[in-house]
């Protein structure tokens, strides 16, 4: 472990004028710069897939309400899922994993730095192909603008015959287009990870993080590519006649939904496995222990990633499989709890016997193991095909994947915005403003989430504009509906002390967590280029050899 | 009720409100799960409640974990500044904890396959009636081969006495997209696929009214294609049967409404048995008045509801395949009034 902090001296930022530095912005292919742009772009979407939810929740609040139409809340709901899935979630990883792999890894770049833009600048192109809708999906036929056939978009409702118009045909190319970028970023990700270590650093001594990232973009690439040939069949469905999912002419509906979950039930995991890693660096570092059961925790994430794509058909419980199949994908989705637990565990024994420093990115990552609990748990009752009979396509599934989601991911995301914003920016957040923003987000998220389960159980289906009062779900979702506000006030409050801690934030230092990765090694932000000299590491922990050398790691790795 | 719901904050609760609700004595008009009444929703509560228990305890194991190791191990004020021992990890405790929930899921799995093979490879008895089903956007078709009896929306069947079993056999298909037929308290759901051929089962040991509802997005009307079963005693059910496969009544004081409806783009869709109305598009009206809602169960069938409907069926359903009909005053009147008269 060779390398000190070395600042590179920086090109002062006011003397240049603002369309050179938008310039420079546009055309760069600095790792770093296209993670921020990655993170940026999905921080907007994030706010319109937000206005998407909230307006859904004020149509729901009371029964037989008005707020908005039939026809406008299944574009919402449909926006809503379509961007927060493509257009939020996997950007915003891919850019936390692009900002952070090469440092990691003690790498100046990317494997193929190009690639790289070329990925980013398709993801957003696609993005904004999806909102364009609202003006060009109408076409020439009088029909809806934009999409309104669910996130999943089953067959055959994205007919001809059923959607009319362009709106399918925006949400199939938004989808097409995105997941050629994703699909060079998750070659981009492995050949960097595979061939871009720094000397001394072996598989087995690569922080967690760069194997999670690594296992993640596997996935993508099992998983984008049939959902890529899905949408291409549907384009040829819609337009030259062909009759892969028309089924007034032959085709099958079922194999949309084979497609579509091939691809969507390893996605759960492409978005939760970069969220393992967040947990997996800030856990040891506020544990101030090293993570429990390194080995098994990369086993563990690799069986993931393996029994992952075997257990897709447990979206499809329903729709009349036999017995043999409805029992094979009910032991497989129960097997990748097994993993998943074991990383639990070995969260909770990382922080056994540590000290716990409670700062804002550990309390979410606590909120996030808590959360992830039951979301698990939800996820066993799922798993066992009967009881999804009932449960399936309910509320109660709401409730389950936005567990996921949003208790999960995106919990897990705000405490590694709070760990690495320093780093990203060279300043410090505002820690008051950090934990009130936890309070107020967890608070609203369990008033939401916890209630939406019971709904479900009460036979309240998704994707209704409206309900029949008398039900028992009145009550409920007025709840859910109040939890919202504190949600958004939670992210207001987020906002805030990003934007005033850019401003004003005092200065971070290179290392302000005492943090053992070679990301703190740099400045912060980090100079172009990420280390003077290449870096040379001998344990999992090199910082931690370098403050005690009489106790280095690598004597017990 | 809401109280035990409250507790449902945790999964804990949740059990605790599943059984409360499944505790429950009278019939209420709550569509749950966990208040079986026909025998493939009663394996799945009863393997439902064992799957709540066993995540139950592991929550509660779990969580006391997290919370402890939380509290304990937290920075005290007075700390030293000294970093903790240093641990990496533990072979035995790893093994433990990767062996114990094998064991779990392997029970897990072994109950739920159980059920499954229950449920889904039942043997039809001799007595079974009949039933198709047919998912259009966005009502539903019922049609009884066996009995010569067509109908919509609302579903009759017979009680299934334990002692002699008269299970109802549906076979599941659709018009169009895809739908889903879900009466949580008879049996999960199962999805109408066009172009497959579903099946489900249900027999249902009380009689009553069973609410449920479309759970498959089928498009803008999804949340208003409700669904009612309702389950008659024997004799009643045969007393329905019987007047179902009369023809349609003739009833020349609504003469002037059945030129209306025969005369206008309402034969396309409706047919009427024993009229030149023999359209499949919509629900079949032969005996309308015996049915209690329209429009798929949005609207009670009353004779202003009738009237709105066939005015602006948008006053109801916004975005239903049924076309507003633009009559006059007097033969909106006249139609209503005939449509009375299919009893």
């Amino acid at each position: 472990m060779a390398s000190e902090s070395i600042a590179l001296p920086r090109a002062t930022e006011s003397t240049r004028g603002i369309t050179e530095r938008l310039h420079e912005w546009v055309v760069t292919v600095d790792h770093k710069k296209i993670g921020l742009m990655y993170i940026l772009y999905a921080l907007v979407f994030l706010v319109i897939g937000g206005i998407e939810a909230t307006i859904i929740r004020i149509q729901l609040i009371i029964p037989h309400n008005n707020f908005v139409s039939p026809q406008v809340f299944n574009r919402m709901m449909t926006m809503h899922g379509t961007t927060m899935i493509f257009f939020v979630a996997m950007p915003i990883l891919f850019g936390f994993g692009n900002y952070l792999v090469p440092l990691m890894i003690g790498a100046r770049d990317m494997a193929f730095p190009r690639l790289n833009a070329f990925s980013f600048w398709l993801m957003a192109f696609g993005g904004l192909l999806l909102y364009f809708s609202f003006i060009g999906g109408t076409g020439l036929y009088g029909a809806g603008s934009a999409p309104d056939v669910g996130w999943w978009a089953y067959a055959p409702l994205t007919s001809r015959a059923f959607s009319k118009g362009h709106s399918t045909d925006f949400w199939t190319l938004a989808v097409l287009v995105s997941g050629f970028g994703s699909i060079g970023t998750a070659v981009n990700f492995i050949a960097t990870i595979i061939s871009m270590r720094c000397p001394g650093m072996t598989l087995g001594k690569m922080p967690l993080l760069a194997w999670m990232n690594l296992v993640m973009a596997g996935l993508v690439l099992l998983a984008i590519s049939p959902l890529t040939a899905a949408q291409a069949m549907l384009m040829l469905d819609r337009y030259v006649g062909a009759h892969f999912f028309d089924t007034q002419a032959g085709g099958s509906a079922a194999i949309w939904m084979h497609f579509f979950w091939i691809f969507g039930h390893p996605e759960v995991y492409v978005l939760i496995i970069p969220c393992f890693a967040f947990v997996s660096e800030i856990v040891p570092v506020f544990s101030r222990k090293p993570i429990f059961g390194y080995p098994v925790m990369v086993g563990a994430t690799v069986a993931i990633g393996f029994v992952s794509m075997t257990v897709w058909a447990h979206h499809m419980f329903t729709i009349g499989m036999t017995s043999y199949a409805n029992a094979f994908f009910t032991f497989s989705t129960m097997v990748v709890g097994i993993p998943t637990g074991i990383k639990i565990f070995n969260w909770i024994g990382t922080m056994w016997g540590g000290k716990i420093l409670l700062k804002a990115p550990m309390l979410f990552c606590i909120a996030f193991i808590f959360q992830f609990l039951i979301a698990g748990l939800t996820g066993i009752m799922l798993a066992a095909a009967p009881f999804d009979w009932q449960l399936g396509n309910s509320y109660f599934v709401v409730a389950h994947f936005h567990y996921v989601i949003v208790g999960g991911i995106l919990f897990a995301l705000f405490g590694a915005f709070y760990y690495w914003f320093p780093k990203m920016s060279g300043r410090m957040y505002n820690e008051g403003l950090a934990k009130l923003h936890f309070w107020t987000f967890f608070i609203g998220f369990h008033l939401t989430f916890d209630l939406m389960h019971i709904p479900g159980m009460l036979g309240m289906p998704r994707r209704i504009y409206t309900y029949e009062p008398g039900r028992g779900w009145d009550f409920w979702n007025f709840l859910i509906t109040i939890g919202v506000f504190f949600q958004i006030a939670g992210v207001l409050v987020f906002v805030a002390n990003l934007g005033w801690s850019l401003w004003k934030g005092r200065t971070a230092g290179n290392d302000p967590w005492d943090a053992w990765t070679l990301e703190w090694a740099t400045s912060s932000p980090p100079p172009d280029y990420n280390f003077a000299s290449i870096p040379t590491v001998r344990s999992r922990r090199p910082l931690w050899d370098l403050k005690h050398p009489e106790d280095p790691d690598w004597k017990y790795e | 009720m809401r109280v035990a719901g409250l507790a449902g904050l945790l999964v804990g609760g949740l059990l605790a409100a599943g059984l409360c609700y499944g505790a429950a004595a009278d019939p209420s008009p709550i569509p749950t799960m966990f208040r079986p009444e026909s025998t493939p929703a009663a394996s799945i509560h009863r393997l439902s409640l064992f799957v709540l228990a066993i995540s139950g305890i592991i929550f509660v194991c779990v969580f006391w974990l997290l919370v402890y190791s939380v509290v304990k191990f937290r920075k005290r004020s007075d700390d030293d500044g000294s970093e903790p021992p240093q641990v990496y990890g533990s072979n035995p405790l790893e093994l433990a904890w990767t062996v114990i929930p094998g064991l779990i899921v392997l029970v897990l799995f072994l109950a739920t396959a159980r059920v499954i093979h229950a449920i889904q490879d039942a043997p039809r008895p001799e007595s079974a009636v009949e039933v198709t089903v047919i998912g259009h956007q966005f009502w539903w078709e019922f049609r009884y081969p066996g009995l010569g009896v067509v109908t919509a929306n609302e579903l009759h069947v017979p009680v299934s006495d334990p002692a002699h079993p008269t299970p109802t056999f549906l076979t599941l298909l659709s018009a169009d997209t895809d739908h889903s037929f879900w009466i949580p308290e008879l049996n999960g759901k199962t999805d109408l696929i066009p172009n497959r051929i579903n099946h489900m089962w249900i027999d249902p040991h009380r009689e009553g009214v069973y609410l449920g509802q479309c759970a498959q997005y089928c498009g803008v009307q999804h949340a208003k294609m409700l669904l009612r079963v309702y389950v008659d005693s024997r004799e009643d059910f045969e007393r329905w049967v019987e007047q179902e496969k009369k023809p349609a009544e003739r009833n020349d004081a609504v003469s002037a409404g059945r030129r209306v409806f025969e005369t206008t783009a309402c034969i396309n869709c409706h047919a009427v048995s024993g009229t030149v109305a023999d359209g499949l598009f919509g629900p079949d009206l032969t005996h309308l008045m015996s049915r209690e809602t329209i429009a798929s169960g949005a609207a009670l069938n009353t004779r202003e509801n009738l009237r709105l409907w066939i005015h602006d069926p948008d006053a109801f359903k916004p975005g239903s395949l049924m076309p507003a009909m633009n009559l006059n005053d007097q033969d909106l009147d006249a139609l209503v009034a005939y449509l009375e008269s299919l009893r």
